[in-house]
């Protein structure tokens, strides 16, 4: 009992270190500019939601976030769709290459971003699809696929290969087994991989903003415009940060479930 | 698990061969070509040979970026993956609080990173900022625009916020995967709580660790918004690190082939050390 | 299309040599499998990882090389194929 109660204080703790920073944008947001710059308050003195006007109002604002939302969507499901197979492949069999080829695709984690976005830019611009969400959710494969591979991996390899054997011996085609019987085994897997490329691709930037410019540009690229002759506007900007966080709470708290439940395979 | 050998298993894997080849390879090998030339514009390019390797291999620029990245990395992974692990076991096991704990502690994770970098532009702020304000109200000097330090730290701590839950996260679904028979079994050899953690938990942690500290390296390697939001890689040049660098030559000074150059020697130092990482882990599992 | 990625003719022949090495050991893989062995390198190895050991240690003697002396390149990449020969026959 005593550790429990340990533990809840060291868990609160960490999450008030969390959270803090948080409370800070919020608290941001509904603020005034003059109000942020000028002195240091806790919560707002004149409590204002003029900054999330702004962003509801200005249809440059809030397209952002529906591209954001476009190329996030798709880059999660054409992720999954490419994933899966390829997990089941290397968690079920070994064949020419396998373990190099799962390390490459790693390395694609490791390539400094910078100096990749002028071929990049210009890779998309040559097959004609600079400037469309597509772009920017196959670019974002590159680093979402061998994430998605790497997770599903581990835990299709911890369902065990006699149900796999059991269901061809019953008749089962692959695509058939596949799709009805060992998807729903590893649902929490996926859940938890569609959070995680969700979130890589949602937060990117640099990608996103080089392969967009106006129909696809992400909301991120539109905060960096607010940098603007009459220096920051930091209450909108704070509006817009605020906003960005809450799809991610929503898929978040649709894969809770599967995260908490864990690898429920583990104890079949 | 024993695989059964089948090269037709490669369908499966194609599509994410030729997805990932498509933006993978044509890029780099357009880095290798630009890594060889000098080039003014589209249609004015010379070839060099390995002159901007030379150059920058001798450049105190990248050995001075070189190390304080390795310092970074390093301080992220010595701090990141045990205080994720201390948060995972100390996180609720089931019922409404374990979710809701996972849902705050995602949030983090889920905001775009120069958003982050702002938050912190402000929060950490003396004058106007809550943890600025904070230090030095507890007689601390602390200024992260001014004191190369106190930037560094920020930098650093900024990273710990934002990333240490993804360890957290990755260890609380590792640690629900172990069967409850183990910690009952633990229970009546009467355990304890280390040795539960050193022989059931520890070990079961593995594989989700391997993929936490692959991530947090390679992720911390080339970490550029954050800094680049905050201090703009300053004072000094105590936050410029690889991708900073980077960048400058290749966006602000338009140095196309050194920066090439430059990314692949990086390039091939995070391929090394992580090669030596896997390389090193995998044939653990295989000695055991 | 192709202007873009500014090819030029020693990069196009290092990747044509590497894609070459490639479909070589893919197609001797095929044809006749290799087991895990322990050569003088301290961990077993395949012939698949003692190839990407090979190529990896020569980008480093490269380096070396283009950091410390000024030498001409021809000597790198002499001493790179022996080792790799040698690695890839005793490693």
């Amino acid at each position: 009992m005593k550790m429990s109660k340990r533990k809840t204080l060291g868990i609160s703790l960490y999450i008030l270190f969390v959270l803090v920073p948080i409370y800070w944008l919020l608290n941001m947001s509904f603020k005034t500019n003059e109000e942020i710059l000028s002195s240091l308050t806790l919560w707002p003195q004149h409590f204002t939601l003029a900054n999330y006007e702004v962003i509801f109002s200005d249809p440059s604002w809030y397209s952002g976030y529906i591209n954001s939302m476009l190329y996030v969507s798709m880059n999660v499901v054409i992720t999954l769709l490419v994933a899966l197979p390829a997990a089941y492949a290397f968690s079920r069999y070994r064949f020419v290459g396998d373990k190099h080829l799962f390390f490459w695709l790693l390395t694609n984690r490791m390539a400094p971003p910078a100096v990749f976005l002028l071929p990049f830019f210009q890779l998309y611009s040559s097959v004609g699809l600079f400037d469309t969400h597509i772009a920017v959710a196959l670019a974002h494969c590159l680093f979402n696929v061998p994430l998605a591979v790497w997770i599903l991996e581990g835990f299709m390899s911890g369902v065990p290969r006699e149900i796999d054997e059991t269901a061809y011996i019953d008749g089962y085609s692959f695509p058939r087994f596949f799709v009805r019987i060992f998807l729903p085994m590893i649902r929490s897997g996926i859940g938890v991989t569609a959070f995680f490329t969700f979130m890589f691709s949602w937060v990117e930037l640099l990608l996103a903003r080089t392969l967009t410019s106006v129909e696809a540009k992400p909301i991120a690229a539109i905060m960096t415009r607010t940098v603007g002759a009459a220096g920051i506007d930091w209450g909108v900007l704070s509006a817009a940060g605020a906003l960005t966080i809450i799809p991610g709470l929503l898929v978040i708290w649709f894969v809770r479930n599967h995260v908490a439940k864990g690898f429920a395979l583990g104890r079949v | 698990m024993n695989k059964t050998e089948n090269n037709k298993a490669w369908f499966l894997v194609l599509p994410v061969f030729v997805l990932v080849a498509f933006s993978a390879v044509i890029p780099l090998m357009t880095v290798v070509n630009y890594s060889v030339q000098d080039i003014f514009d589209q249609n004015n390019a010379y070839f060099v040979g390995a002159e901007w390797f030379r150059e920058v291999l001798r450049d105190p620029r990248l050995h001075d970026s070189l190390l304080r990245q390795f310092i970074y990395s390093f301080a992220v992974l010595a701090i990141e993956i045990p205080l994720g692990i201390g948060v995972a076991l100390m996180m609720p096991t089931k019922g409404r609080m374990a979710s809701l704990c996972l849902i705050l502690l995602a949030i983090p994770l889920l905001i775009p990173w120069n958003v982050v970098g702002t938050i912190w532009q402000i929060f950490g702020r003396g004058d106007i900022g809550l943890f600025g304000a904070a230090l030095n109200g507890l007689g601390i000097d602390y200024n992260y625009a001014s004191n190369p330090a106190d930037a560094w730290a920020t930098v650093l701590l900024i990273d710990v916020w934002h990333w240490t839950s993804l360890v957290a996260l990755l260890c609380y679904s590792g640690l629900r995967a172990i069967p409850e028979a183990f910690y009952q079994a633990a229970e009546i050899d009467r355990a304890s709580k280390w040795a539960v953690f050193r022989y059931i938990q520890l070990p079961r942690l593995k594989s989700v660790l391997v993929i936490g500290v692959l991530l947090r390296f390679m992720d911390s390697f080339m970490i550029y918004t954050e800094p680049f939001v905050l201090t703009g890689g300053g004072p000094g040049n105590s936050t410029t690190f690889l991708s900073q660098t980077l960048t400058k030559m290749a966006v602000g000074q338009f140095d196309l082939g050194p920066a090439a150059a430059f990314s692949l020697v990086y390039f091939l130092i995070v391929l090394l050390v992580s090669w030596l990482f896997f390389t090193t882990i995998t044939h653990m599992d295989k000695a055991k | 299309m192709i202007s873009w990625m500014a090819w030029t003719l020693p990069v196009a022949v290092f990747f044509s040599v590497i894609a070459c090495i490639l479909i070589c050991m893919t197609v001797y893989e095929v044809r006749s499998p290799c087991v895990e062995r322990r050569g003088f390198l301290p961990i077993a190895t395949t012939r698949g990882d003692r190839l990407f050991i090979g190529l990896l240690s020569s980008a480093y003697v490269h380096l070396v090389f283009l950091g410390l002396t000024d030498l001409n390149l021809w000597i790198p990449l002499a001493l790179s194929v022996i080792w790799l020969a040698v690695i890839l026959r005793w490693g």
